[in-house]
C-alpha cells in the first residue's frame, strides 16, 4: 500500500481531492477557498505601512496563514516519509530542452541545476528566483486572486471574471514558458 | 451603530482584490483554526505526490507537452463545481449549523492585467503562491527567497493599487 502512495499520484486522484478543497472549506467554516490572500494578510500583519489596502483586521483572515502553513508542513511530510524514490519523469521532447540550458538535475521538484543559493546572486537566478517571485506576488493581488481563488473556486462557483482571469494567467504562462524563458535560461 | 460601520469598512477593504474572504457571523475560539492547518496538510501532501508543485510539470503544461496538469485542474473545477451545486441546492450548512455564503466577483481590468502578469511569473517560478510553500516543506530552501520577493510583490501592489488601472 505504501509503495503505491509513495508513486507520483495520477491527475484522476489528484484533481478530485484538490477539488474537494471547495466544499471542505465551506462546510467547516463558511470560507472560500484561496491561497494568495494569505501574502496580502502578512503584508497586513508585518508591515502595512499605513497603506489603506493594508489597513485591515487581519487576525480575522488567521485561517488562511494556518491552512498555508499546513500546506508547508504537508510539504515535509510527503517529502520525508511519502518521498518518490525516482527522479520526476518528464516529457523527453522537454528534457532535450532543459539540457540544452544545463538542466539535468530531476531529484528534486525545482530545478536544482538553476535554483540554489549560489545561483541567486547570477542574473539568470535573480531572474528566476526575485523577479519571478514578485511577478508572482504582484500579479495575484492585482487579478484578485490565483489558481486556487481564480481558477478552482471561481470556476467552480461559475464567475466570469474568473474564467477571464484563468485566460489571462494561462496567456502569460504561454507567453513567458515559449517566448522569454528560453532567453533567460540561455543566461 | 458606529460599530457597524466600523466592521463593514473592515470587511469592505478585506474584499477588495480578494476571492477569499467569507464572513462567518460566529466567533471561534483560535484554536478553531486548526481544522484549516489539517486540510492545508492534506492538500500539502496532494501538491507534492502528484507534482503539481514541480517546476517541470509547469513547463510542460505551458509546452502543451503533458496532460498531467491541465487533468488536475479540469478535474478539481468539475468536482468543485458539482460540490457547489450540490451544497446551493440542498441549503448545506456549515458544521455550526451557518447558512454557506459564496460572494460573486465583480470585473476590472486587475484580473486581466494582474492575471498576464501572474502567469509570467507563474511559468518562471513553475509555482503559484501555494506551491512556494509546500516546495520550502520539501527542503528547497532556496524558496523562500522566492516567497519573500511575491510577498514584496504584493506589497507593492497595495502601495500603487490606487495609480493602477482597474
Amino acid at each position: 500500500m505504501l509503495e503505491i502512495i509513495k508513486e507520483p499520484w495520477p491527475w484522476y486522484v489528484a484533481g478530485p481531492l484538490i477539488g474537494l478543497t471547495v466544499p471542505a472549506f465551506l462546510i467547516i467554516g463558511n470560507k472560500s477557498f484561496g491561497i494568495s490572500s494569505s501574502l496580502r494578510h502578512i503584508c497586513a500583519s508585518c508591515m502595512p505601512a499605513n497603506i489603506p489596502f493594508f489597513k485591515y483586521d487581519w487576525k480575522k483572515e488567521v485561517w488562511n496563514l494556518f491552512f498555508v502553513f499546513g500546506i508547508f508542513l504537508g510539504g515535509i511530510v510527503a517529502f520525508n516519509l511519502l518521498a518518490n524514490p525516482n527522479p520526476v519523469e518528464i516529457n523527453p521532447q522537454l528534457a532535450t530542452e532543459l539540457a540544452s540550458y544545463g538542466i539535468t538535475d530531476y531529484n528534486h521538484l525545482v530545478p536544482q541545476d538553476i535554483m540554489n543559493w549560489e545561483s541567486l546572486f547570477t542574473l539568470r537566478g535573480f531572474l528566476m528566483m526575485v523577479f519571478g517571485g514578485f511577478l508572482v506576488g504582484f500579479g495575484t493581488r492585482y487579478a484578485g486572486g490565483c489558481t486556487s481563488g481564480h481558477a478552482i473556486m471561481g470556476l467552480s462557483n461559475l464567475q466570469l471574471p474568473s474564467l477571464i482571469a484563468t485566460i489571462s494567467f494561462m496567456v502569460g504562462g504561454f507567453i513567458m514558458a515559449n517566448l522569454i524563458l528560453p532567453i533567460i535560461l540561455s543566461l | 451603530m458606529e460599530q457597524n460601520t466600523v466592521i463593514d469598512k473592515d470587511l469592505e477593504i478585506r474584499l477588495q482584490d480578494a476571492m477569499c474572504v467569507n464572513e462567518s457571523h460566529l466567533e471561534h475560539k483560535w484554536y478553531h483554526n486548526f481544522k484549516y492547518l489539517v486540510v492545508g496538510v492534506l492538500f500539502g501532501i496532494v501538491f507534492v505526490k502528484s507534482e503539481v508543485v514541480s517546476w517541470f510539470r509547469i513547463q510542460e503544461m505551458f509546452r502543451l507537452q503533458s496532460f498531467h496538469m491541465f487533468g488536475i485542474i479540469g478535474s478539481a473545477v468539475l468536482v468543485g463545481m458539482v460540490s457547489i451545486w450540490l451544497i446551493k441546492k440542498f441549503e448545506v450548512k456549515t458544521i455550526y449549523g451557518e447558512t454557506i455564503e459564496i460572494h460573486d466577483k465583480k470585473f476590472n481590468k486587475g484580473q486581466i492585467y494582474g492575471g498576464s502578469i501572474f502567469g509570467l511569473g507563474w511559468a518562471i517560478t513553475g509555482a503559484c503562491p501555494g506551491p512556494l510553500f509546500a516546495q520550502i516543506g520539501t527542503g528547497a530552501t532556496i524558496i523562500i527567497v522566492t516567497l519573500l520577493s511575491a510577498i514584496a510583490g504584493t506589497w507593492v501592489y497595495g502601495y500603487l493599487r490606487e495609480k493602477l488601472p482597474h
